[in-house]
């Protein structure tokens, strides 16, 4: 276009001279100071006005809010879920000892001496003895089976020997090394490295919170999505305002605004109240979870959302809102502006 | 000085061909004239081009002195408040009182609430609607919604106002006191296109008249 318009002033030596300057400021109201409080009135006035526009229509507004704050507390829930279970697994961490199982015909003497010889070694800081009384007392105190097991006439149980290595926990060779040798010996039933299946309760919760993220993602999404059409749904039904104003002079960053608070309310609103649903959750859980936490000897205290992360939680919800609103808007204008 | 100035306007689209062409005229400051032509002469057409909704595909558009067809599409806003528009159907928006429908050009331009204020009931005091500011649009008759459309139009103080068959709604009564309006407008220096296809009315004004017959220009 500017192209063709270049070639006509070429050949029409009339030229019309062109002011290019922008006028915006002589066709805008009052002085600076004005300016300021009418454009701070103007988001102050979106901001309430979009907010009334979602209680004017109550019914709509809650069941798009509860879609939303769904899917918000799943991905908030798996991230809650996924905490907690670290937790664990960091207390756990710190255990690399080696069980070591004696065969039944071995007795406390012998084992005694068993202990004696493991302790020369070098690569072993301590060993522990539990003989099958301490070990059936244990079993009784935590499994809840004590008067199950009072009817059992013969100690099930072995000897146990609960030997701590010197090694660090990275040096996985010398403490392989350290298990094979402790699997030769003749009084030894079955050695187990405690670390094999930390290792592997490791491997099972990386796979949990690789996959709790690619779902928080897919949250984020369908979040950004649902708001997204909302906004779209209140543009389309607000053309009239929206074609109204841009007639009158309204800039793109004038229209998208409304809508913006619109998005920003529904991520906000959404955002606290699936913060609710996982706080109300988590005071269903709690007692299980702590009945559990006490069999393990406390090792777990149930995790919630801390204040960062709280913060965090509504932020980001907010800010889905206001993104999901802009990229429609954005859509939608750059469509209107032909018509 | 030329406030509205077409240079070999055409306009194109692809479904239906020229709607204008090799379109020129100027409009003075200060001038009053009517555009007319059959229905699909392209009127409505060479409205939006001027209201920059639209771009023509060839010729130079110049108003008050700012190029539309280079103007940057940031800037067509700040083009559009040079002018008040007036519909036939008005276009007012019906969820929102008088007052606010006409304070919306001024609050959309970023004046302060006292101003916004004291411009909207000068202006609906310029078109006899004063007391009306809290009534709704639907609560009002058909002449006094025009006159709403009207103090919209003018509560920015555009040196350029557009009618789009203005009095297409209105007896004749209400008709010739639109159009005295227009006619105080266009005395404090407002440069005026009216589009309508009322024979009546052009002939009762002694006004110039633009008539567009399949997208050329027949009379100027």
């Amino acid at each position: 276009m500017k192209r063709v318009n270049k070639n006509r002033i070429k050949k029409d030596p009339p030229i019309k001279q062109v002011k290019q300057e922008n006028k915006q400021t002589a066709l805008s109201g009052g002085g600076y100071n004005d300016k300021v409080i009418a454009y701070r009135d103007l988001h102050i006035h979106a901001l309430f006005s979009s907010l009334g526009r979602m209680i004017a229509t109550p019914f709509s507004s809650i069941m798009t809010i509860a879609v939303l704050a769904i899917a918000i507390s799943l991905a908030t829930g798996f991230y809650v879920v996924v905490a907690n279970i670290h937790q664990l697994t960091g207390s756990l961490e710190t255990s690399n000892q080696i069980s070591l199982f004696l065969r039944e015909d071995v007795s406390d003497t012998h084992a005694k001496k068993v202990v004696e010889n493991i302790r020369v070694n070098q690569s072993v800081q301590s060993v522990k003895l539990i003989t099958k009384e301490q070990a059936l007392e244990e079993f009784k105190e935590y499994s809840g089976f004590g008067d199950a097991i009072n009817t059992i006439k013969k100690n099930p149980l072995p000897i146990v020997l609960q030997v701590l290595p010197k090694n660090a926990l990275d040096e996985k060779q010398g403490l392989d090394d350290l298990l094979k040798s402790f699997k030769q010996l003749p009084e030894v039933d079955f050695a187990q490295l405690d670390l094999q299946w930390v290792d592997r309760l490791q491997a099972i919760i990386d796979v949990a919170q690789l996959f709790a993220s690619l779902l928080n993602i897919l949250l984020a999404a369908a979040v950004l999505f649902i708001i997204g059409n909302t906004v779209r749904l209140e543009f389309y039904s607000r053309r009239a305002e929206v074609v109204i104003s841009k007639l009158v002079g309204a800039t793109n960053a004038f229209i998208r605004r409304p809508f913006l608070y619109t998005g920003f309310w529904m991520g906000f609103i959404s955002g606290v109240s699936a913060w609710f649903i996982v706080a109300i959750l988590m005071l269903i859980l709690r007692s299980s979870v702590e009945r559990l936490s006490g069999l393990y000897d406390g090792a777990m205290h149930l995790l919630f959302l801390d204040f960062a992360e709280t913060l965090f939680l509504i932020t980001a919800s907010s800010l889905l809102g206001v993104l999901g609103a802009w990229a429609v808007l954005y859509c939608e204008l750059r469509s209107t502006k032909s018509q | 000085m030329t406030m509205i100035d077409f240079s070999n306007v055409t306009k194109r689209y692809e479904e239906t061909g020229d709607v204008l062409r090799n379109v020129s005229f100027e409009l003075e400051k200060g001038e009053m004239a009517f555009l007319t032509g059959h229905s699909g002469a392209g009127k409505s057409t060479l409205l939006r081009l001027i209201a920059a909704m639209e771009r023509c595909s060839r010729g130079q558009i110049i108003v008050d002195g700012e190029d539309l067809s280079l103007a940057k599409e940031s800037q067509l806003p700040f083009i559009r408040r040079k002018m008040g528009f007036i519909y036939q159907d008005y276009k007012l928006l019906h969820d929102r009182t008088v007052f606010d429908n006409v304070a919306l050009p001024l609050i959309i331009a970023g004046y302060g609430h006292q101003e916004v204020s004291r411009r909207v009931r000068a202006s609906l005091e310029k078109v006899g609607l004063q007391g009306k500011e809290k009534k709704y649009p639907l609560a009002l008759s058909g002449g006094e919604q025009q006159r709403v459309g009207i103090a919209r139009a003018v509560v920015n103080k555009p040196p350029i106002i557009i009618a789009d068959e203005p009095t297409g709604n209105l007896d004749p009564d209400l008709s010739a006191e639109i159009m005295n309006l227009f006619r105080q407008f266009q005395q404090v220096g407002v440069t005026i296109l009216i589009a309508t296809h009322d024979i009546s009315l052009i002939s009762q004004m002694n006004n110039r008249v633009l008539k567009l017959d399949h997208g050329q220009l027949v009379q100027s």
